[in-house]
């Protein structure tokens, strides 16, 4: 009984302090994706993702970025798309969602519509693979660290640690396709995560 | 014009279908853009499967090439540049519009338990995908063992030090660019 008060402090304080939405111009939501996009050289978007929109910029707290993340994978798309369209148009409606967009896609389709012409054009782009090749170890690298980092805040307890290990499992050993996955783990963590109805 | 009618009706669907990320679509559009309509080679298709994977930005951008292949069996280059773009706008605006309307949703739930619940309980689960996806990123990029020592390498400083990511990915490129890994 005397916990209670304890345990009722962390609930309303997710439930009734939102985390403060910024005023951000348009302008500054299309800057900050192409940021994300262009950084993201050799791979790990979502990594990069982590970096600016939590620890830089602040616009989430880590819990809704990473849950975020899981609800921008479970919808069609590809997931980082699906991120600058949730926050965009958090940041500021369908004129935010499109700004987002455009600052993520804008510069990466020149280059590879470039790339695209050099490789038809020559057959083979031998330096650029080298150099893209030893971008990607540092890219894995830095999802890596985005697992670590993220794990140190969240993997506080029996429960999780075993959502998180069912999760590697079965997506990245036994390599079952995401749907399933998650139609198998997610009632369970929502189960675990439900706000009990505290004694009144 | 008949190409880029199907890169727009082909890419329009896909991109309803593509759950879980653009690589779920990847055999499909496989089947369509090599076997079907003959725009590119099987050795091309891998080629430019690797070339999207370490460009920057999202990883759905395979889609541009294919577009950008597309076009050029009708015209020359530009006609190239403009089914990549195509391509790609029917790629990403379909599942853009559908995500669009879950967020307005989401928003509306801010203080539901639903919301609450999948915030605190998604968290770790998510954190379990994307070590399953470095984990199948490496090996996709056929990484030997000097990559691993340099992605190990590369863990421990993110990890430990407050270096910019960027200088990292840059110094890796210089090393792959010099054929070390």
């Amino acid at each position: 009984m005397s916990k209670r008060t304890f345990r009722t402090i962390p609930i309303l304080f997710m439930s009734e302090i939102d985390p403060p939405l910024q005023k951000v111009s348009l302008f500054e939501l299309a800057w900050t994706f192409n940021h994300i996009a262009l950084a993201s050289f050799g791979g790990g978007l979502s990594a990069w993702s982590r970096q600016v929109l939590v620890v830089d910029k602040r616009w989430m707290d880590e819990e809704e970025f990473l849950s975020a993340m899981t609800m921008c994978r479970i919808m069609p798309g590809a997931n980082q798309v699906n991120m600058a369209v949730f926050v965009g148009t958090n940041m500021g409606g369908i004129p935010g969602a499109m700004a987002a967009l455009f600052g993520l896609c804008l510069m990466p389709v020149v280059f590879i519509l470039t790339m695209g012409y050099l490789y038809f054009r020559f057959k083979e782009v031998p330096a650029l693979k080298g150099a893209l090749h030893g971008a990607s170890a540092a890219a894995v690298a830095l999802t890596f660290a985005m697992v670590i980092k993220t794990g140190r805040k969240c993997l506080t307890g029996v429960v999780p640690v075993l959502l998180f290990l069912a999760s590697f499992v079965l997506s990245g050993l036994v390599r079952w396709p995401l749907p399933i996955t998650l139609a198998v783990l997610a009632p369970l963590s929502l189960v675990w995560a439900w706000p009990r109805k505290l004694a009144a | 014009m008949r190409a880029y009618v199907h890169l727009l009706a082909m890419f329009g669907t896909l991109s309803l279908l593509s759950i879980g990320g653009g690589n779920a679509v990847l055999p499909q559009m496989h089947l369509e853009a090599v076997s079907g309509e003959h725009w590119l080679t099987n050795a091309q298709f891998a080629d430019i499967f690797s070339i999207s994977q370490a460009a920057p930005g999202p990883s759905i951008l395979i889609v541009t090439l294919v577009g950008y292949a597309a076009g050029l069996t009708v015209g020359g280059v530009f006609a190239g540049m403009v089914g990549g773009i195509a391509a790609t706008a029917a790629m990403i605006i379909p599942a853009a519009a559908l995500v669009y309307v879950l967020t307005r949703f989401w928003q509306r739930a801010q203080k539901s338990r639903l919301r609450h619940a999948v915030e605190k309980g998604f968290a770790p689960l998510t954190v379990g995908l994307i070590l399953a996806t470095s984990l199948v990123m490496s090996r996709a990029a056929d990484h030997d063992w000097r990559a691993y020592v340099l992605t190990g390498l590369c863990t421990l400083i993110f990890v430990f030090t407050k270096i910019n990511p960027l200088i990292m990915v840059g110094a890796a490129a210089l090393i792959g660019y010099l054929g070390v890994v």
